[in-house]
């Protein structure tokens, strides 16, 4: 049968916050854009967001885009590129401006303006007193946010194709995307996407880990097509574990708990961030306060029967504070860690939660394929979101930052989209032998007979890089972990489906995501070994120090030979000085 | 613990089923988890689900008789055997997935979003805290569709009658001090059926997961309208 085939002017993978705020761009400038995602819309991940985004808007705190800078930047450890950093630090006010008049109903003020809240990493004055700039919709944020993008898309009448899962990226022979293969879920149909521009928005891929605040769906499908199709990804080491998950599930408890006046104590009741970091306590970066949670344990102070917890103290609030500002919060510590917050500490423990790594771009979401610091963009292919690396978070993200980069630069990534398409209207021939090669992958899947499971490789996988690339990482522990995930990879070719069905098959799109993790997860642990010093969220007991020397660079990664190389930070910004490296403490 | 799934794949059977199944129940486990282990056992049972923690309105499914989100639904808090069936009222694509096109073009009817008529400040439009807490209870709505598939008269009149989530949804933008389209937004709404068809049966506050109240808001809509007639 022929394979059905439709064109756009753009094709968006991806339809959490980054996919949406372009797509809107997009609609709102007549071009013909189809937005794909594997799930309906409000089911992207985006919509778990819980604490808020981050803009100097100065309503609670004196505050201004600067100093966000200086906070994102030293938060980065430094490997942040501070060109984006500006830019992203200074569109942070008009685009949060610009979600409140889309109708995001943020919590207010007295005065009528939009609530911020205090996160951990923020500051007034380059490094001085603790700032409140994250800008909340109760502990609903990420909700508030996705809903009211989808909302503006149906007014602006966006092409969506709900339930197709995007299973490779088409390119020519000059490397240029021409599109993508996807499949209807729900009829089990491929179906070739053609069009002029491409952008990955694809989101974020927490379920390498077996403990994560991420949905089931955060596969990492992007970053993996991106492999696949030759070209890098950036920065992969670098993945976020939030210290505060429900112990032993790793749902999330947003920082804005911290935020609000909660903090967090080992078994002898002691509040211990004060010995890790003396001003900032309880809201230093996230990097610090994980890694002071595993040392508490691990010297043997930790809660409960097994000792593997700490305690997040948060009944010393009022309890109108607590219905008021965390609700969400409040709900999810009943259900899942069956304590009510008013009266007892919610058991936390580190959980995966942000991959800083992804794909390469600049600052106008257009990915970049080579290690060439001067080195040109690839024509017609965008990515942006968690699945993208700007790189704005370098070796460890702020709170609140995420939010604001998914949506500052979906929202460039749809007006750089539209000036190329102006200065490129037509588009390029097919190259059938390509299709084929998707086509192949999908095909593969039909095979029958006995086989490992995907349900078994995968839970095989997520352990592997749990136990070999977590919060602390040694040499022989990482090299370990690279041969197992090499070797995972290599029983990929074993595992076989018992549905072959073609109506909604979610054993076959598992195999799928299944692939992809692996994928991503090899450029995880790779990158990880090689680099051999402490940042940001790579930490190396064996290699305690930064060192700026040496390794003050970004890692690329590419799949074919897991090939590494290096490439320049960007220290120079846009119109203000460069914050020159230094020790980072808080 | 004891389970009987409804099951259905169009490609081979001839009419659904129900399938029993039995799940190892340990403290403090879900009804997700015991869907996701039932899947272990059997590849070729569907449903959907994804955040895993009552936010992204995935997994709305019929459990002894009632709508619920698989993942916020404790086993401990379950009958055996347990009856987990697709939403009622609604097509079934497979297994546990049904068709739920209906409500989302229900959704769009009431044009959810904000309008805005006066032009926009530079900052922030001024919202009261007390304006605000006008939307809560209205804007946490999560499209799980719990509500709407319990619904009688949305049984009976889905071409029709716009359903409790629409309804609610209408309400959320009605209630914000921001939006400017009130009048276009309740003439919209005249008429026997899109609104009126609702009976107050309350089928839907019971279902609703977020433990949000589309009658109220229904109700809200009726008294706005009232007041607009005197
Ligand atoms: C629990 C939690 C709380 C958080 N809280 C905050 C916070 O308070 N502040 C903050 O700044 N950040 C927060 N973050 C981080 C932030 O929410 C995410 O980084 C961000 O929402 C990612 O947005 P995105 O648009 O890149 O991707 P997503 O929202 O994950 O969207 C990805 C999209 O891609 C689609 N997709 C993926 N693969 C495929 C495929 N193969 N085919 C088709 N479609 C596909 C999906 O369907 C989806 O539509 C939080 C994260 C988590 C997990
Ligand atoms: S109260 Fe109205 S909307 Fe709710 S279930 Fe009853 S008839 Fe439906
Ligand atoms: S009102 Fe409640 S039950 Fe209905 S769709 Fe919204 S969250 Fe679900
Ligand atoms: S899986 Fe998201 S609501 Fe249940």
């Amino acid at each position: 049968m022929a394979l059905e085939k439709q064109r756009f002017d753009t094709l968006i993978l991806g339809a959490g916050g980054a996919g949406l705020n372009a797509a809107l761009q997009l609609a709102n400038a007549n071009l013909k854009v189809a937005v794909v995602s594997k799930v309906f819309p409000t089911r992207s991940h985006t919509v778990a967001a819980q604490g808020g985004v981050n803009a100097a808007l100065a309503n609670v705190l004196p505050d201004n885009w600067h100093w966000h800078m200086f906070d994102t930047v030293k938060g980065s450890d430094y490997l942040g590129d501070q060109d984006a950093i500006e830019y992203m630090c200074r569109e942070a006010i008009p685009t949060v401006y610009e979600l409140e008049h889309s109708g995001v109903p943020f919590s207010r003020l007295d005065n009528g303006k939009i609530y911020q809240r205090a996160f951990g990493g923020q500051s007034q004055n380059f490094g001085g007193d603790q700032a409140a700039r994250t800008c909340a919709a109760a502990d609903r944020t990420g909700h508030a946010i996705l809903h009211t993008l989808y909302q503006q898309n149906i007014r602006a009448k966006t092409h969506f194709f709900d339930e197709y899962f995007a299973v490779d990226l088409i390119q020519d022979q000059e490397g240029i995307i021409l599109g993508a293969l996807v499949l209807d879920i729900a009829t089990g149909e491929p179906l070739l996407i053609e069009a002029k521009t491409t952008l990955l928005a694809t989101g974020g891929c927490g379920q390498v880990f077996r403990t994560t605040s991420n949905a089931h769906i955060n596969t990492g499908d992007g970053k993996a097509m991106i492999l696949r199709a030759g070209l890098p990804l950036m920065d992969m080491e670098f993945f976020q574990f939030h210290p505060t998950g429900i112990a032993g599930k790793g749902m999330l408890i947003t920082e804005g708990v911290r935020g609000e006046g909660g903090y967090l104590i080992n078994k002898d009741g002691e509040r211990f961030m004060e010995k890790y970091a003396p001003n900032a306590k309880d809201l230093a970066s996230r990097d610090v306060v994980a890694r002071s949670i595993v040392t508490e344990v691990r010297e043997g102070r930790g809660c409960g029967p097994e000792a593997d917890h700490v305690m997040l103290k948060v009944n010393h609030l009022d309890e109108a504070v607590i219905a008021k500002r965390l609700p969400g919060i409040r709900e999810s510590s009943k259900i899942f860690a069956g304590v009510d917050p008013v009266k007892d500490p919610i058991p936390v423990f580190p959980t995966a939660h942000y991959v800083m790594g992804g794909i390469p771009t600049d600052r106008f979401g257009r990915v970049m394929p080579t290690s060439d610091d001067d080195g040109d963009h690839l024509p017609g292919l965008y990515a942006a979101g968690e699945c993208a690396c700007a790189s704005v978070h370098g070796a460890n993200r702020l709170g609140g930052n995420s939010l604001l980069d998914i949506l500052v630069f979906g929202r460039l990534a749809g007006k750089s989209i539209i000036d190329y398409v102006r200065d490129n209207p037509s588009h390029r021939p097919l190259d059938e032998a390509n299709v084929e090669w998707a086509m192949g992958r999908l095909g593969r899947w039909d095979n029958k007979g006995d086989g490992i499971t995907v349900s078994d490789l995968r839970k095989e996988f997520r352990k592997t890089m749990e136990d070999h690339a977590g919060v602390f990482r040694v040499e022989e522990m990482m090299r370990e972990g690279v041969e197992k995930v090499r070797a995972i990879r290599e029983k990929l070719a074993d595992v076989r489906l018992t549905d072959h069905s073609s109506t909604f098959n979610t054993n076959r799109t598992e195999a799928l995501e299944l692939e992809n993790m692996i994928d991503v997860g090899l450029s995880i642990a790779t990158s990880a070994l090689h680099r051999k010093e402490s940042r940001g969220a790579h930490s190396r007991p064996d290699y305690p120090k930064r060192d700026d020397a040496e390794w003050m660079k970004h890692t690329l990664y590419w799949q074919e030979g897991d090939k590494l190389d290096y490439k320049g930070v960007r220290s120079q910004p846009l119109t203000v000085e460069s914050f020159p490296p230094k020790e980072r403490v808080y | 613990m004891k389970f009987s799934v409804y099951r259905y794949n169009p490609e081979t059977d001839n009419e659904p089923y129900m399938q029993a199944f039995e799940v190892e129940a340990r403290q403090g486990m879900m009804l997700r988890d015991a869907l996701m282990a039932i899947q272990e056992q059997d590849e070729s049972f569907t449903f959907r689900h994804s955040c895993g923690e009552g936010v992204c309105g995935s997994d709305g499914v019929n459990v002894n008789g009632s709508n619920k989100l698989a993942c916020i639904t404790p086993l401990s808090e379950l009958k055996e055997t347990v009856e987990v069936r697709p939403f009622p009222g609604r097509p079934v694509i497979r297994d546990l997935v049904v068709d739920m096109s209906q409500f989302y073009a229900q959704y769009k009817q009431v044009d959810p979003w904000l309008i805005r008529k006066e032009p926009l400040p530079e900052q922030e439009i001024l919202q009261s805290p007390e304006e605000r807490d006008k939307l809560d209870g209205l804007y946490e709505c999560i499209m799980c569709g719990c509500c709407s598939t319990a619904c009688p008269s949305f049984w009976w009149n889905p071409d029709k009658f716009l359903g409790p989530q629409a309804l609610l949804s209408a309400c959320r933008f009605l209630a914000d001090s921001r939006d400017q389209a009130s009048e276009e937004r309740l003439n919209s709404l005249e008429g026997p059926y899109k609104l009126f068809r609702c009976h107050t049966i309350m089928n839907c506050v019971e279902a609703c997961p977020k433990g949000l109240n589309p009658t109220k808001a229904i109700g809200h809509i009726k008294e706005i309208m009232l007041k607009d007639a005197i």
